[in-house]
């Protein structure tokens, strides 16, 4: 019976598309919602559109507010509706972030290494559909494709720092008393990250890829232009063994997250890069609340230990020596 | 059937006691007055405006204590400025470190004198400023000399420069100590100095002023300018200033990092702390019970690393609370300048009533305070070594920091336990692990979300060993390699 009914609804369906389809052909490519949600039209079937929603503790819900804000193309074209985030969500993605801070940061750093590796094995093979993506919000292809590159090779450059950053910035102090002192450091916490406007891909990889391989977890409130890529970036995630929480990605405006994201008590730093005097002041002085670390990497070395060591906490030891 | 063994109380009330032991201070050289050190030179400050600064042990005044405004504040920064961009930083690196030694070394020939002062003008006992403090502030001073020219070693795949004018804030409860831990590592890095010593405890940094011209460092290269909460506001929001560097309390700590949002100026924070001091059934415990009064109770208390919760496990915790009660009953609190001293007189009337009020809302909240039936001086600012007992998590004297001699007493089961309650604290300064298993102080230090963990030992300082928080207790290290970090720009 059951398999009857739905193979019915399937054939309705597929009519109702094809008269979809022809009756969309009809219409001038101008007006309105007349989408390509990045899919080229053929006019043999009707494409079937992606929902984009945002990313939180491995899941795809939609955003809680019930918001959405129009993506256009430069021809003002919509080219899907975006979740528009909001606080709630933002609170929700900390709790799973805080909840899957210390279960990512004890994995090995070889398995750290191995899952950021992953993300670039699987960004590999859907170059095809980043280019894609990017151009559609407005990229050219050659750039889309650098920049495709680039996001990959930078993830497996940060994926091989996992086991060495550690070694590189710590050290065995050579105290008077009998001890073993040494300092060594460890990941700080949970990180908002407002991803650039610009480099939608790029300017998230830059951003996460040193935040989490020194073992701490993000939530990043990706670029207004680029929310497509971000949430394209998060199924690459998902499908890369990143346990669900470690990167958490909300789509909206990020006007509307600067505030929260800094001023959140359970946030241990905020990350950055191309915020201007205004937002940088207001990050500032939200972060003083819990005195959050603020990290700018507007001028930071794109490839770079440092990236790395600046969410970190050097912890020093004193161990005893005797008998 | 064998007889229980009954544990006898000691009493401590006897005929024994110990004779006075006073260091001398007849050898020390103190001013009447001392006015602003800037560009190398004691100055009268613009304000005219002078304190009193006082032995809190006796209540009477040591010397009068110049006010900075910010007209004198301005001075120094300008004075950091010309020295940084026509001396300092074009100085051979080696030039530089030859200067800090110097320094390290004077500070070694005058160590009694600078103890004496210590204890005089902040009220830790003489035992303590003279094998802790000033050891230590010359041993920062000639580690740091030897990075100067060094830093090419330091920062892997980078240049470090210096950044500029480093303005710092330093407490009361370290006054020489803390000077040297943001001074030697700044100058040794290349950059300028305004330093701002605590308004209670001047004398030791104006002392150091007298040795650096002594060392005859550059004018201007390190400036000293006295005075309260103002000076330093007016410090801070210098716009000459390229570095903030403050060691003190969480709240002040905030309001210079919402006070800089906006500029391009760097900082570090050393702020407060509640650390969690965890002693296992497999501890030697009467060592563990000697580690947990250091803890506490070294410096009364006024340190922002002090070992202030206190977590027992079950099985030892009436143990521990009695042998913990036997020894503070042996404590000598009184005269700071007196070999014998074990806990000084508090830094100062605000202090001291600040703590009464946390403890007497620790009593409100029900909390089981026990005091030993010690005597204290008449005169001057005291406080008896005190234990809560029955205190929860929530309790104010559980999550605050009081700075003073007061143990909050708590008891676990589990090592996950124990791990749990001991980060449940927005501080993570500092933590203690007592235990006889090297495999259990890895995994708990481990985890435990604190910048210095000391394992069967408390409250050790050196200068090889970064020093910092997590969390709200702060961002930044100081000591050690990872001490250089703040005072350098890489590229």
């Amino acid at each position: 019976m059951a398999t009857k009914t739905a193979s019915k609804v399937k054939a309705k369906v597929k009519v109702t598309a094809k008269s979809a389809v022809k009756s969309a052909i009809k219409i001038k490519p101008t007006s309105a919602n007349g989408s390509t949600n990045g899919h080229a039209v053929t006019t043999s079937r009707l494409d079937v559109r992606k929902t984009y929603k945002i990313y939180i503790d491995g899941k795809f819900p939609r955003t809680e507010s019930g918001r959405i804000y129009p993506l256009k193309d430069a021809a003002g074209n919509i080219i899907a509706n975006i979740c528009r985030g909001s606080r709630k969500d933002l609170r929700e993605s900390i709790v799973s972030n805080r909840k899957a801070q210390s279960g990512w940061s004890s994995k090995s750093a070889y398995n750290r290494g191995q899952i950021l590796y992953r993300i670039a094995e699987t960004l590999e093979s859907r170059k095809v559909q980043f280019v894609d993506i990017l151009t559609k919000q407005g990229d050219t292809a050659a750039s889309a494709k650098k920049e495709v590159d680039s996001a990959i090779d930078n993830l497996v450059y940060y994926a091989g720092w996992c086991d060495k950053y550690i070694q590189v910035f710590s050290s065995v102090n050579p105290v008077e008393s009998s001890h073993f002192n040494f300092s060594y450091p460890e990941p700080t916490g949970v990180v908002t990250v407002m991803a650039p406007m610009k480099q939608g891909l790029l300017g998230i990889v830059n951003l996460i890829a040193p935040m989490i391989i020194g073992g701490n977890v993000c939530t990043v409130f990706a670029s207004e232009k680029y929310p497509m890529t971000a949430v394209d970036f998060a199924e690459v995630l998902n499908a890369s063994d990143v346990p669900g929480g470690v990167v958490n990605i909300i789509t909206g405006l990020q006007k509307e997250f600067i505030g929260h994201a800094s001023s959140h008590m359970d946030v241990n730093a905020i990350l950055f890069s191309d915020l201007d005097q205004a937002q940088r002041k207001l990050i500032q002085e939200n972060a003083s609340l819990n005195v959050k670390r603020v990290l700018d990497f507007s001028k930071e070395d794109m490839l770079s230990p440092y990236r790395i060591l600046a969410a970190q906490e050097i912890k020093t030891t004193w161990h005893p020596v005797g008998n | 059937m064998k007889k229980p063994i009954k544990i006898k109380p000691l009493n401590f009330s006897g005929d024994f006691k110990y004779a006075p032991a006073p260091e001398g201070k007849e050898h020390i050289q103190l001013k009447e007055k001392y006015s602003l050190f800037i560009n190398g030179k004691f100055v009268a400050p613009s304000s005219k405006k002078y304190f009193d600064t006082i032995n809190p042990s006796t209540e009477k005044k040591i010397a009068s204590i110049a006010d900075a405004n910010a007209a004198d504040v301005n001075l120094a920064v300008k004075a950091a400025r010309t020295a940084y961009d026509k001396t300092w930083s074009k100085m051979p690196a080696s030039e530089r470190g030859k200067y800090l030694y110097r320094i390290a070394r004077i500070i070694q020939e005058k160590a009694r004198e600078l103890a004496v002062i210590e204890s005089m003008d902040g009220g830790k006992p003489i035992r303590e400023s003279r094998d802790i403090d000033v050891p230590l502030a010359a041993a920062h001073f000639f580690y740091y000399a030897g990075w100067a020219d060094k830093l090419d070693y330091a920062f892997p795949g980078k240049k470090a420069s210096p950044i500029g004018v480093a303005g710092q804030i330093i407490p009361w409860n370290f006054p020489l100590l803390m000077a040297a831990w943001k001074i030697a590592p700044a100058l040794a890095c290349g950059n300028t100095v305004v330093l701002k010593p605590a308004e209670t405890t001047p004398l030791t940094a104006l002392k150091l002023a007298e040795i650096f011209q002594e060392a005859e460092l550059p004018p201007g290269v390190v400036n000293i300018i006295t005075g309260a909460g103002a000076t330093g506001a007016a410090l801070v929001n210098h716009p000459g200033i390229d570095k903030i560097a403050f060691t003190g309390s969480t709240d002040v700590g905030k309001l210079i990092q919402k006070a800089i949002a906006g500029t391009n100026k760097k900082y570090t924070l050393e702020l407060g702390g509640k650390a969690a001091n965890i002693i296992f059934e497999d501890a030697a415990i009467d060592q563990a019970v000697e580690g947990i009064i250091n803890g506490i109770f070294f410096n009364q208390g006024h340190v922002c690393c002090a070992g202030s919760r206190l977590f027992v496990q079950e099985g030892v915790a009436k143990e521990v609370v009695r042998k913990l009660k036997d020894r503070i009953s042996t404590l000598l609190v009184g005269d700071p300048m007196d070999k014998n001293t074990d806990i000084g007189a508090i830094n100062s009337k605000e202090q001291l009533s600040k703590i009464k009020s946390l403890v007497n809302a620790g009593i409100k909240e029900g909390g089981e305070c026990w005091q030993p039936e010690c005597s204290i001086p008449s005169k001057g600012y005291w406080f008896r070594p005190t234990l809560f007992m029955n205190v929860a998590q929530s309790h104010r004297i559980v999550q605050e920091e009081i700075f003073g001699p007061v143990l909050a007493i708590q008891t676990f089961r589990t090592v996950e336990e124990v791990i749990e309650k001991a980060n449940n604290t927005p501080y993570g300064l500092s933590g203690g692990v007592w235990t006889d298993k090297g495999a259990k102080i890895f995994n708990v230090t481990g985890k435990m979300k604190a910048g210095v963990v000391w394992a069967n030992t408390y409250n050790k300082f050196d200068p090889t060993s970064p020093f910092g928080g997590y969390k709200e207790s702060g961002m930044g290290r100081e000591g050690g390699l990872h001490g250089l970090m703040p005072y350098v720009k890489l590229s």
